[in-house]
């Protein structure tokens, strides 16, 4: 376990002070948000945000900022503002504090109408431009008729024409600044595109084949599941945390099974608790694997894909054995796990670690020690390590670049306390180094593995739950780590089977941002490769 | 592939063509000199080649996309079907594989990405959001079922599929392919038009009759 520092950040006079749930939440006024952010920023040292959960309380309209000191990392700190006004609602932007916010307060704007004043980006995110109402407002009209399905696509005006918003005399005033100069050349990936590892929409603007600029453009798969989960219960919200980042799914829905069982103050047996760990760390295996293989087939290298696909399916046949499904496994509950482990668990386990380990020096060198390969990759896509804090790009990306972010070390939840392993860092920060610290993740994992096959205790597998779980009111907010990063749960409850608010807090979105901010000046050949390096999973952003 | 020895051709029986003897006579003499032939209609030789060299497009929008990798991949490998071909330009594919859910941003595309396939054109929906919205059902921005959009061809369930339900979908229509005549290939089954939503006159649509 880390150690507590004594060190206190002292509260800004206007802010109120209360401990919520092992966090310290600052509530502030609309109008000092900016300075409390500044001075959590540079005083406080907070320099990572990890997430913007917009809020509707019914009478007001506001946000919870999640932050975090990188050098006391374990230590989460909360600001909260709320605004009255419903007609116009507006806040500072922080953007210029912390990068990511760019995009998070995008995202606020988008489900929740509230803008943000400074920041220079205030178009949709994810839903149409044309769409009618803010989807997470409590009073959002569902009816069809106000949105209904388009078979033409519509013009994307708001791709050249981005609007802003300033306060001038306390009035809000809207602007509009052309996005791209008139002589600009300007080509569009995807939404369909092989190489884009799902529905990503990227306008690049390019300079010969150096890449200017890139605008991602998302929302092409946003499935609504945070407004879903405000009408499901608990148990039900389960499914759809796997089906945010497939490739992840365990590690989702673990977090979100430790959210509930941290507010309602239970824990899960410690069978339950090895052997989510031991799925957890397959998983992640099986998820770098897939990232390795398409990296390396976004590069022009087919056997790597299918080799790594091999690799894959060993991983599958376990989770198949003990839970019955292959990718999404609905295997962990609130409470512990939905059956007890298949008996050919352990040794179909045993006989995977040696296998896996010697297949892994068959991936270095059918493709590590490629030269060409690896001239590619060096030096290209460089995120230094103050970018990464402040674009808040967390998991094997940011570990690339030398920012230990790792939640299994810095917060250790299920068994990651009781096991020795390393944390794999690199300094450099291009794609080479995010691709190497992925394949040293899974020899981590497989140490992991190794050390609790063994030693899964007996007795019971889930804690005896109520069929109607009610969380006692409160908010609660539970950080994992998953295959990309950072996924965090926030969870607003008010002592109801379902819950007020559910908030995801995706590692891929402010990985996308990342991408913004790394590419341009490299050619546009290494786009694919770098996206493909930062290994992100859209419809896990897009939620 | 099915050797049929007697050829109905349209309407026309076996019985009713006059050199049927001198027909068969040859053939005999043929196989007795070692040559391998076999009598049957064009459409069957077409079909035969068309059902086994279906190639579908690079298309997945979420977790679906992940088996139908896994179907390429090594264990399941859709290239013993002669399907492994996967197009990155629909204008080369044959088959659409809708891979996941089609939300109300993406819906507009995927119409274009089926307009812009060359006929005789299949879908096939993978999973139980492209048949139905699946789990994401009660969600405002999910479409209910690719069905809305573009006619389909084969449902494939789960959430999502294993590998070898995609195949025996694949056998499906391979099977569904080989039943079609090639030369007079039905018009594309058109979708109800729905309320609120306008349509549009389908002119590039057209069937090409033979």
């Amino acid at each position: 376990m880390t150690e507590t520092t004594d060190k206190t950040i002292q509260a800004p006079e206007y802010a109120e002070t209360e401990r919520v749930d092992g966090r310290t939440v600052f509530t502030v006024p609309a109008e000092r948000l900016h300075d409390a952010a500044r001075y959590l920023r540079d005083v406080a040292g907070c320099d990572f945000l990890i997430d913007i959960v917009g809020m509707d309380w019914g009478d007001s309209l506001g946000a919870f900022y999640h932050m975090s000191p990188t050098d006391r990392p374990a230590e989460v700190i909360t600001l909260k503002t709320a605004t009255t006004d419903r007609e116009t609602p507006h806040l500072e932007s922080v953007c210029d504090v912390w990068e990511v916010a760019q995009t998070y307060e995008r995202e606020v704007h988008d489900f929740f109408g509230i803008v943000f004043t400074g920041n220079p980006d205030m178009r949709r995110l994810f839903l149409r431009e044309s769409w009618q109402g803010y989807p997470l407002r409590k009073d959002y009209d569902a009816d069809p008729a106000l949105n209904p399905l388009h078979k033409e696509s519509e013009p994307l005006s708001d791709m050249d024409v981005v609007p802003y918003f300033t306060l001038e005399d306390g009035r809000l005033v809207g602007h509009m600044r052309q996005m791209y100069e008139e002589d600009e050349y300007i080509v569009n990936f995807g939404p369909q595109h092989p190489a884009m590892h799902g529905v990503l929409h990227l306008r690049v603007s390019l300079d010969g084949e150096v890449i200017r600029s890139v605008d991602p453009n998302l929302g092409y798969i946003h499935r609504g599941i945070e407004k879903m989960c405000e009408s499901y219960a608990y148990p039900q919200i389960l499914h759809l945390t796997e089906r945010l980042d497939y490739l992840s799914g365990n590690i989702n829905r673990h977090a979100f099974c430790l959210c509930c069982e941290k507010a309602l103050q239970i824990e899960a047996p410690q069978r339950a608790v090895y052997v989510r760990t031991i799925m957890d760390e397959l998983t992640r295996i099986a998820s770098h694997l897939l990232g390795w293989g398409s990296m390396c087939m976004d590069m022009g290298s087919i056997t790597a894909f299918v080799y790594g696909m091999r690799d894959r399916e060993k991983v599958m046949d376990i989770f198949e054995d003990t839970a019955g499904g292959r990718l999404m496994t609905s295997y962990y509950t609130i409470g512990g796990l939905a059956s007890d482990i298949h008996p050919d668990f352990c040794r179909k386990v045993k006989e995977f670690i040696p296998y896996m380990r010697k297949m892994l020096r068959e991936h270095h060198m059918l493709f590590t020690g490629n030269p060409i390969a690896a001239g590619r990759m060096k030096k290209t896509g460089r995120l230094t390590l103050d970018d990464a804090i402040s674009l808040g790009a967390t998991g094997p990306s940011g570990r690339a670049s030398g920012w230990s972010n790792d939640i299994r070390k810095i917060a250790p939840y299920a068994a990651y306390d009781k096991v020795d392993f390393e944390v794999p860092m690199r300094t450099g920060g291009d794609t080479f180094d995010r691709y190497m610290v992925r394949l040293d993740e899974i020899e981590q994992s497989l140490r992991i593995i190794e050390q609790l096959i063994d030693n899964i205790p007996e007795g019971p597998y889930a804690e005896k739950m109520r069929p109607i779980i009610k969380l006692p009111e409160g908010e609660y907010f539970q950080r994992v780590e998953n295959a990309r990063g950072q996924f965090g749960v926030h969870i607003s409850s008010r002592g109801d089977k379902t819950p007020y608010r559910v908030k995801f807090r995706s590692p891929c979105l402010p990985l996308v941002g990342a991408l913004k901010h790394i590419t341009p000046g490299s050619k546009v050949a290494d786009l694919i490769m770098i996206g493909g390096s930062l290994d992100y999973v859209i419809p896990c952003m897009d939620r | 592939m099915e050797i049929k020895r007697k050829t109905r051709i349209r309407n026309m029986r076996y019985e009713d063509f006059n050199d049927n003897e001198s027909l068969e006579k040859y053939v005999e003499e043929l196989r007795a000199g070692g040559v391998n032939i076999f009598v049957g209609s064009i459409n069957d030789i077409i079909n035969w080649g068309r059902s086994n060299s279906v190639w579908p497009l690079t298309f997945a929008t979420s977790c679906c996309g992940i088996e139908f990798m896994c179907v390429g991949a090594a264990r399941a490998d859709f290239a013993r079907f002669g399907w492994e071909v996967t197009r990155n330009s629909p204008r080369q594919a044959d088959v659409i594989f809708v891979c996941g859910t089609i939300v109300q941003k993406m819906a507009p595309v995927l119409k274009r990405l089926y307009d812009q396939m060359a006929e005789p054109k299949y879908v096939m929906a993978v999973g139980s959001c492209a048949i139905c919205g699946g789990p994401f059902r009660d969600s405002y921005h999910v479409v209910q079922g690719v069905g809305e959009i573009i006619p389909v061809d084969v449902y494939v369930p789960g959430c999502p599929p294993r590998p070898d339900a995609m195949l025996y979908g694949m056998m499906q229509l391979e099977r569904k392919i080989k039943l079609q005549n090639f030369f007079k290939l039905p018009d594309q089954p058109s979708i109800p038009p729905q309320s609120g939503a306008e349509e549009r006159p389908d002119t590039e649509n057209k069937q090409i009759q033979s």
